[in-house]
């Protein structure tokens, strides 16, 4: 055990954790912010994307002690309210179905927009392959990439 | 207008007019609902809600809530039910809040969701839930009023007397409407008049999933709540011989290692009860990241089953289940099904002589198709929040099938069934997986055992291992033509892992004169269940693709001739219990072959196919277009034609196709669980590929028939052609038929 201080969505919070311990797992266990979905537990799924200083990463894949200062954004604390452009989007186009996946879908999209505001299709699709969705709801968040990307 | 006799849902009536006991009824709104924490300042403050009957609730200000009573998987119908309430209640959809009503038997009768049923079943009584609150509403006011009921009406939750031009929302009469007695008969709305139904209405949960807040089971948490997880056997036919645990009971925040037995020896398995490990052992610890590591430290022995039977009673039919010992493998699997083929089977349905019929034939066309196991794989996979104390047991989870699971866990737990409490939450996807609910009792046992209120999770390798795949299955089509080309005879014999997959009074049965249909199965100890559109998932495949050879032998466009057997089975049916209209059949094919510009000169490079199926009362049809670019095959469009009646929301139903389309074509390419000595062979996203962003059509365009038919499912029925369709594509593509799935096996050897 060794405790850790984590910058989480604009606050700062202390955890007493294994150093090995997972991010995914931290959030979900030890801070509450069950936004963040366990899929797979090998970064194979995307479920549990989040941002590390604002790109995003599989927090499955990522120890608490490999953090240190970094800033790490959950879905939770993208928006307070569901308003950034790309939330505002999936809403727009009614993209869930289970909506398991979607908070990982989000938070990939946010950060290939930050990257590449312009994506091509084919960016798009390459990017967004490291999420799955069993519903298969695929055609439909790249309709509401594609969406934010026109605005 | 439409009379409808409340008779339904009488129980549920009942309910809410006695608890009234004749007087204003206040129940607590925000907890009686979807409680997924247990901080209390997360909750909304009570509101006095005016319960008008067991769907819908009404505060003096106006605000409308309705009850969704079946669980929710994706289908959206969290969204579609209280939208059907909210037509003949005659209410502004925005003055509408939804909850997830509680699980009630008493209340409401089937909370399943599953076999694409849930508006199909729920459609009259939730039209009559609506109209006779609108009725009682309209009582109210006449009685407040001092004027004839008839001259009461509505509009968008607008209570109006025009005489007089008196007005009130219905919040004002709401609570005097609680006490009006339930009418004895309502008239419900002409169709035509829908305002709420058959328009797009977003998802009511959308906003809360976007911002990621704790809808699922597996999102659960309770204070003092440990984590637990089950080690189950390697492989299938083995079980638990002995176990070490001692350098795991040291390890930092591990509580204990138990072992549970999921049924006693000898119980009789009612329906969605599964054996797949009876024994099963258990690590439970503080949190997920602790229990998982020091499941790894167990020293554990395995060792052989011997062969049983057990009796499976399914509502009263009883038969018997032989669970063979042995490790299974995919390739004995198919030497043995082969070996079957060969023998003789059950008849399921015969008409005329196919035996003389095809003795005679000038041309006899004969293929086999083949489909390996598939695992559903739910991005959420299995859990469940337990609770069990000596009185009673609390239950959170994601299940299809409360009720089974209900009745299985209370008879285990040794607790009377009222004693048992179980909250639906929203589920990471289901697909059939979530109607076997042996992840319920497995959390009941163990938070028994620990004494604690406990979380099951499988890691996604422990679901994927787990069993209740979709069967193993293979089929052989024959049909006899005679010297003129015509079909004379037809024969399929189909045969599966541990069951076979056949629908013998399905199309073509009715459409030929000679027809005969068998069936064999293979006991396996390898588990299945139902997987999205069971059986008809397979048959679509193959029926489908043998249909385009057969099209082809006998120089016939594909659509046309199916349209021609249709015709065959509506103006002279063949036999009887033909359980698809025809119809409506050759609707959904006339639509896609519109809509697709079927028949028209080929773009180069684009290469299509079609199929068509009926299954869960409804009917869908698809064309593919694919295209071959460097070898690589690439869905370009799909055009989708799909009767399930009337549309309830348009756009979730859209999107529920799609999904649809891309599920089925990821199935039929890359879907599949083989096994080596019983061990299943992927069990993870990297061993088990799924379709992703980058493999979908470029285009999907999805078309429903318009008609005023009682809405079916949808959920199911657009999946299966989607095998055929793409099946047929490619053949055109590449000139090769792709009778075993997944076909990536093939594609990938061209």
């Amino acid at each position: 055990m060794a405790k850790f201080s984590l910058k989480i969505n604009g606050k700062t919070q202390q955890v007493d954790v294994d150093p090995a311990t997972p991010m995914l797992w931290v959030l979900r266990d030890h801070l509450h912010l069950q936004g963040t979905k366990y899929g797979c537990g090998v970064a194979a799924c995307g479920a549990c994307t989040v941002h590390l200083n604002g790109s995003a990463v599989r927090s499955c894949q990522l120890p608490v002690s490999s953090v240190k200062k970094q800033e790490i954004t959950t879905i939770e604390g993208l928006t307070e309210n569901g308003d950034h452009p790309v939330q505002k989007a999936w809403l727009e186009h009614d993209v869930a179905q289970c909506g398991y996946c979607q908070a990982g879908q989000i938070m990939s999209a946010v950060s290939m927009l930050k990257n590449n505001p312009n994506p091509s299709d084919e960016e798009i699709e390459g990017y967004m392959s490291g999420n799955i969705c069993r519903c298969g709801t695929y055609s439909r968040i790249k309709t509401a990439i594609k969406s934010v990307v026109k605005k | 207008m439409e009379k409808f006799n409340i008779t339904h849902s009488r129980r549920s009536f009942l309910k809410a007019s006695l608890l009234s006991g004749g007087g204003l009824m206040i129940s607590i709104g925000g907890l009686s609902g979807f409680k997924l924490t247990d901080k209390f300042e997360d909750l909304k403050l009570p509101n006095e809600w005016n319960e008008i009957n067991g769907y819908i609730k009404i505060t003096a200000d106006n605000v409308i809530k309705i009850l969704s009573q079946n669980p929710e998987f994706g289908q959206n119908v969290k969204t579609s039910l209280p939208m059907i309430v909210a037509e003949e209640l005659d209410v502004d959809w925005k003055d509408v809040i939804v909850e997830q009503a509680p699980f009630d038997t008493k209340v409401y009768t089937r909370q399943f969701t599953g076999g694409s049923q849930s508006i199909r079943t729920t459609w009259k009584n939730l039209r009559t839930a609506g109209a006779s609150a609108r009725q009682m509403l309209r009582e109210a006011a006449a009685q407040v009023w001092n004027v004839p009921i008839d001259e009461v009406s509505t509009k968008a939750s607008v209570l109006y007397h025009e005489k007089s031009g008196k007005s009130a929302k219905y919040g004002e009469m709401a609570s005097k409407a609680a006490s009006i007695p339930l009418p004895k008969e309502v008239k419900l709305k002409d169709v035509k008049d829908f305002k709420i139904v058959r328009s797009p209405r977003k998802n009511v949960e959308g906003i809360n999933i976007v911002t990621g807040k704790p809808l699922f089971g597996m999102d659960y948490t309770k204070e003092g709540m440990l984590i637990a997880m089950i080690h189950h056997p390697p492989a299938f036919g083995m079980k638990l011989k002995s176990y070490d645990a001692s350098q795991v009971r040291t390890m930092s925040g591990i509580k204990d290692v138990f072992t549970i037995t999921l049924l006693e020896e000898g119980t009789e398995r009612a329906i969605f009860d599964t054996r797949t490990f009876n024994e099963l052992l258990v690590v439970v610890g503080n949190t997920t990241w602790e229990v998982m590591n020091a499941r790894k430290k167990l020293k554990v022995e395995w060792e052989g089953i011997v062969e049983k039977k057990e009796t499976v009673n399914v509502f009263g039919n009883k038969r018997e289940e032989i669970i063979p010992a042995g490790l299974e493998s995919t390739e004995t699997h198919l030497s043995k099904m082969q070996e079957m083929a060969k023998k003789p089977a059950t008849e399921l349905r015969k008409d005329g002589d196919p035996e003389t019929v095809f003795k005679n034939a000038a041309q006899i066309i004969e293929r086999t198709y083949n489909a390996p196991f598939l695992a559903h794989n739910t991005m959420e996979p299995m859990n469940c929040f337990a609770h069990v104390t000596d009185k009673e047991a609390f239950f959170a989870a994601p299940l299809q099938a409360p009720e089974f699971a209900e009745r299985t866990v209370a008879a285990r737990l040794g607790l009377p069934v009222e004693k048992i409490n179980i909250e639906m939450t929203r589920m990471g996807g289901g697909f059939g997986r979530r109607a076997y609910g042996h992840y319920l009792v497995e959390a009941g046992l163990i938070s028994q055992k620990a004494k604690a209120p406990i979380k099951l999770i499988y890691t996604r390798e422990d679901d994927m291992t787990y069993g209740i795949y979709r069967p193993m299955y293979t089929a052989t089509y024959r049909a006899a033509l005679d010297a003129d080309k015509n079909l004379i005879g037809f024969h399929v014999k189909g045969g599966g892992i541990p069951e076979h997959p056949i629908a013998a009074n399905r199309f073509p049965a009715g459409a030929v004169d000679n027809y005969l249909a068998e069936g064999w199965e293979i006991p396996s100890n390898i588990t299945i269940g139902a997987f999205r559109a069971p059986r008809s998932n397979f048959n679509a495949a193959a029926e489908q693709s043998f249909l385009d050879e057969l099209a082809a032998a006998m120089g016939k466009d594909p659509i046309e001739l199916r349209l021609e057997l249709l015709k065959r089975a509506k103006d002279n049916p063949v036999g009887k219990n033909n359980d698809y209209d025809a119809d409506r059949y050759a609707g959904v094919l006339k639509l896609v072959r519109e809509k697709s510009g079927w028949g028209t000169p080929e773009k180069r490079n684009l290469h299509r196919g079609v199929a068509a199926y009926f299954c869960h009362n409804s009917y869908a049809a698809h064309v593919i277009d694919v295209a071959i670019k460097d070898g690589q095959v690439i869905v370009e469009n799909v055009y989708s034609a799909i009767d399930c009646g009337i549309v309830i929301n348009p756009d979730a139903a859209t999107n529920m196709v799609e999904g649809a389309v891309i599920d089925g074509i990821g199935n039929a390419l890359y879907g599949n669980l083989s096994l080596k000595n019983g061990s299943p062979q992927q069990n993870n996203f990297n061993t088990y590929r799924m379709i992703r962003c980058n493999e979908i059509p470029k285009k999907i365009e999805v078309y429903f028939v318009e008609n005023d038919i009682d809405p079916t499912g949808l959920g199911e029925p657009p999946f299966p052609p989607v095998f055929g369709a793409l099946a047929n594509a490619l053949f055109k593509a590449t000139e090769k038929r792709f009778y075993n799935q997944p076909f990536s096996a093939d594609l990938s050897k061209l």
